[in-house]
């Protein structure tokens, strides 16, 4: 077992015991501080995987942006608990069992290919690298996003605005 | 020498099945939208995982695209909760019960 292993197995843990804890939480505060955590482990097993500019816009992105978003709505909004935090089993297992037995399915698709024991090599894309490649080969996918991005910010704007504009024109 | 590619899916798996879970048990539109995050970030790490197994650099960049359409998604969720909040007063989904 070389290092790597080793850190990879650490970052595993990690990234699956603070998602459990989080996902587990009652209070929505905790719930987002252990997901940042979570995607701090997950950014550092990008790097480990060669992929160092993923990374920082893991942590750039997920866990400093999207993060510090539902924190400020879950301050704003201040929902309470409710007294039953989890829907009943009888709801819920169904979905659940249906996606796991997926995800285990999934899983056994991996077990015929061949080369599936040997372990990764290690490699690495750097940032240049990637970024020529992306735009070399992605360019259209990238305006596409940054048309999403606009889009989503406009519908964002006028969600949030709708309501006070209707009140507004209606002083009934 | 890391790990073999099929612990990364175990992992991905693990994670993706906690973020189902969040999405469908927790009662609270906020732990939903949660969930989904959660599942979006273990199919990155599956998309990082396979781009270093068959050295292809397509799944960093399918990582990169699954991180915006994260952050359009959250944008979008986090109004339509705050509208959902301002009609309803509560984000319970299962309000009607």
């Amino acid at each position: 077992m070389t290092l790597y292993a080793i850190i990879f197995y650490l970052l595993a843990a990690l990234i699956i015991i603070s998602t459990g804890i989080a996902i587990t939480r009652r209070n929505m505060v905790h719930v987002v501080i252990y997901l940042v955590f979570s995607f701090f482990g997950t950014a550092m097993l990008f790097y480990l995987l060669g992929a160092p500019l993923l990374a920082l816009l893991q942590i750039i992105i997920y866990a400093g942006a999207v993060m510090v978003l539902f924190l400020f709505i879950i301050m704003m909004l201040r929902v309470e608990a409710p007294e039953i935090s989890m829907f009943p089993f009888s709801q819920w297992v169904p979905a659940a069992a249906l996606c796991a037995a997926s995800v285990v399915l999934g899983l056994l698709l991996l077990i015929p290919e061949s080369q599936l024991g040997k372990p990764l090599e290690t490699a690495i894309a750097t940032p240049s690298d990637f970024g020529f490649y992306l735009f070399k080969r992605h360019w259209l996918t990238i305006e596409l996003v940054s048309i999403l991005l606009l889009v989503a910010l406009v519908g964002a704007f006028h969600l949030g605005k709708s309501k006070l504009s209707a009140k507004s024109e209606d002083p009934s | 020498m890391i790990v073999p590619f099929s612990h990364v899916m175990i992992l991905s798996g693990i994670v993706f099945l906690m973020g189902v879970f969040c999405a469908v048990a927790r009662r609270n539109l906020i732990m939903i939208l949660l969930g989904l995050e959660i599942m979006l970030n273990a199919a990155s790490i599956a998309f990082v995982g396979g781009s270093l197994h068959f050295h292809l650099m397509e799944g960093q960049v399918f990582a990169l695209f699954i991180i915006a359409a994260a952050a359009a998604e959250v944008s979008v969720g986090l109004a339509l909760f705050v509208c959902v909040y301002r009609r309803t007063g509560s984000l319970d989904p299962g309000i009607g019960e």
